[in-house]
């Protein structure tokens, strides 16, 4: 487990990119945002299971939230209609509320847990919701460049 | 990288106005802090067969006809029950008619183009190293293949509320599309809670604007009855006074729009008709058209997306929550190489900037 305490910025210029682990949507409660909390083995020796699931459990949380059918999103529904949509102009959505939200989280996180760690998590925003990105830097003594690096053999997830 | 997550944000920009700038002086000169390429929005380099406007604003399907189509009939025909037949109602009868008239067209029209200029819930294609990854996942699972064997279609199955639900691979998009998300040819993109791709609206009717959809065609079957009634009774009405033939002559017009309603009643009440029963179950017109929620398929099928109620199914679909668009239209692109270079900041090994996506 890395003990050492890396800057970020020190990891993007000490450590080059190694592999990508990909955290897949779970379904099995329909079409609504969650993700898999199944701890994927390339994570095994570099961050504690209880902290992986616990961020992804969190997120899970607040894509719950932001997706809830109640009264607020029926509140923000009907006023919407009734304004033929031209609030939305002047007022963020609920749900866009939310995802600020979230990456203020995921940049938390990251500062904190992951980065320390040599990981990083992309905001699953930018990759269409689809995944949770989490790149694994090695650290690498030299800052030559090298592209990036192509992914080892992974196991399936 | 997060902790110049805040210059990250800024740099893009920045660099954009000095590009500007910098193309004008035509210098080949590598600074720091511009390159050689503009850098161009993400709707420019979108991999789907859409058309933006406006700077990537709006969003649209490649075949526009029959929507400029829709947006004739709808406003001739309105202008001509404005122009020739509400003077008289509102003098004969009450003046609430016209304003009545204006607010629904109003909704009309607005509905319409929301439901034709926003993105339906396109969902962004995968990643090189996504695909990647799921290819060997793909092939984990298979197994080995020799020469000469096919290997089974690509799906995943997956447990919703009890019934079994198969996950298609999309090899254009390379990813495992979620369920209810279909491919549309016509717009080659992979959208969400996918419904159809209707000429009429020129877009694909998707999970982000449905609702759209929806409102359009019950206003406009309210419109078109509006317009239908209110004719005849202008005809009726001046008729009474001076004949029926030259009520007809007096007010050529009504007779185009009582046409015009006429047909359009048949179709577009009936359409809304069978997207009310839709909401009220919960289904798409796909999934209907597939029958993939009929009894008829097996004695265990039902639909594991339904609320069970009425009122919740319909609910949801009308005034649940609005997701943003997954595809950052008018973001910018970043550079796709991340060279892990020392003297830039923000750039390269950066993965990813801040989404500005704005929702339309």
């Amino acid at each position: 487990m890395a003990t050492e305490f890396h800057n970020l910025q020190e990891l993007r210029h000490s450590a080059s990119l190694a592999t990508k682990v990909f955290i897949q949507r779970d379904y099995s409660d329909g079409t609504i945002c969650k993700f898999q909390t199944k701890f994927p083995a390339e994570l095994d020796s570099r961050i504690e299971r209880s902290l992986f699931e616990e961020t992804v459990k969190t997120l899970n949380c607040c894509y719950a939230e932001a997706e809830k059918i109640g009264g607020q999103s029926y509140l923000e529904g009907c006023l919407a209609c009734a304004t033929a949509y031209i609030v939305f102009l002047c007022m963020e959505t609920r749900y866009e509320k939310i995802l600020k939200k979230i990456s203020m989280y995921i940049q938390e996180q990251n500062e904190k847990i992951y980065a320390p760690r040599g990981l990083l998590l992309t905001d699953p925003i930018e990759r269409g919701m689809r995944v949770i990105e989490i790149s694994i830097f090695e650290d690498s003594g030299s800052t030559s460049s090298s592209s990036t690096g192509s992914p080892s053999s992974g196991t399936a997830q | 990288m997060t902790g110049n997550m805040h210059l990250g944000v800024e740099e893009p920009i920045r660099e954009c106005q000095y590009n500007q700038i910098c193309t004008h002086n035509s210098s080949t000169m590598d600074t720091p802090h511009t390159k050689k390429k503009k850098i161009k929005r993400k709707w420019q380099v979108f991999p789907g067969r859409n058309k933006f406007y406006c700077n990537g604003r709006i969003m649209m399907a490649k075949q526009t006809g029959v929507f400029y189509l829709t947006v004739v009939l709808i406003l001739v025909t309105s202008g001509l029950f404005f122009a020739f037949d509400c003077p008289f109602l509102a003098s004969n009868l009450t003046p609430a008619i016209p304003a009545i008239g204006g607010v629904l067209f109003i909704f009309v029209m607005g509905m319409l183009l929301r439901a034709s200029f926003s993105d339906p819930g396109v969902l962004p294609r995968a990643t090189p190293e996504e695909a990647a990854d799921i290819e060997r996942q793909i092939d984990t699972a298979n197994g080995p293949s020799g020469p000469g064997y096919r290997p089974p279609p690509r799906t995943r199955e997956v447990l919703i509320n009890g019934q079994t639900v198969k996950l298609k691979y999309c090899f254009t998009c390379k990813i495992f599309r979620p369920p209810r998300a279909s491919h549309c040819s016509l717009c080659d993109n992979c959208v969400e809670r996918f419904d159809h791709h209707c000429p009429w609206v020129g877009n694909c009717v998707g999970r982000r604007n449905y609702r759209f959809f929806y409102l359009f065609i019950l206003s406009l079957s309210l419109l078109t009855i509006f317009i239908f009634a209110f004719v005849i009774t202008h005809v009726i009405l001046r008729s009474n006074r001076t004949g029926f033939l030259s009520a007809l002559k007096d007010s050529p017009a009504s007779v185009l729009e009582v046409v015009v309603c006429f047909f359009s009643i048949w179709s577009i009440v009936g359409l809304s008709g069978f997207h009310t029963y839709l909401i009220s179950s919960n289904q798409t017109t796909n999934e209907d058209i597939k029958g993939s929620w009929s009894s008829k398929r097996g004695k265990g099928n039902y639909n594991p997306y339904s609320y069970g109620n009425l009122i919740t199914n319909c609910c949801a679909a009308l005034c649940g929550p609005l997701p943003p668009s997954l595809i950052d239209r008018r973001g910018f692109v970043q550079p796709d190489t991340p060279q892990p270079v020392a003297q830039t900041n923000g750039t390269g090994a950066c993965p990813s900037n801040q989404v500005q996506s704005h929702m339309t």
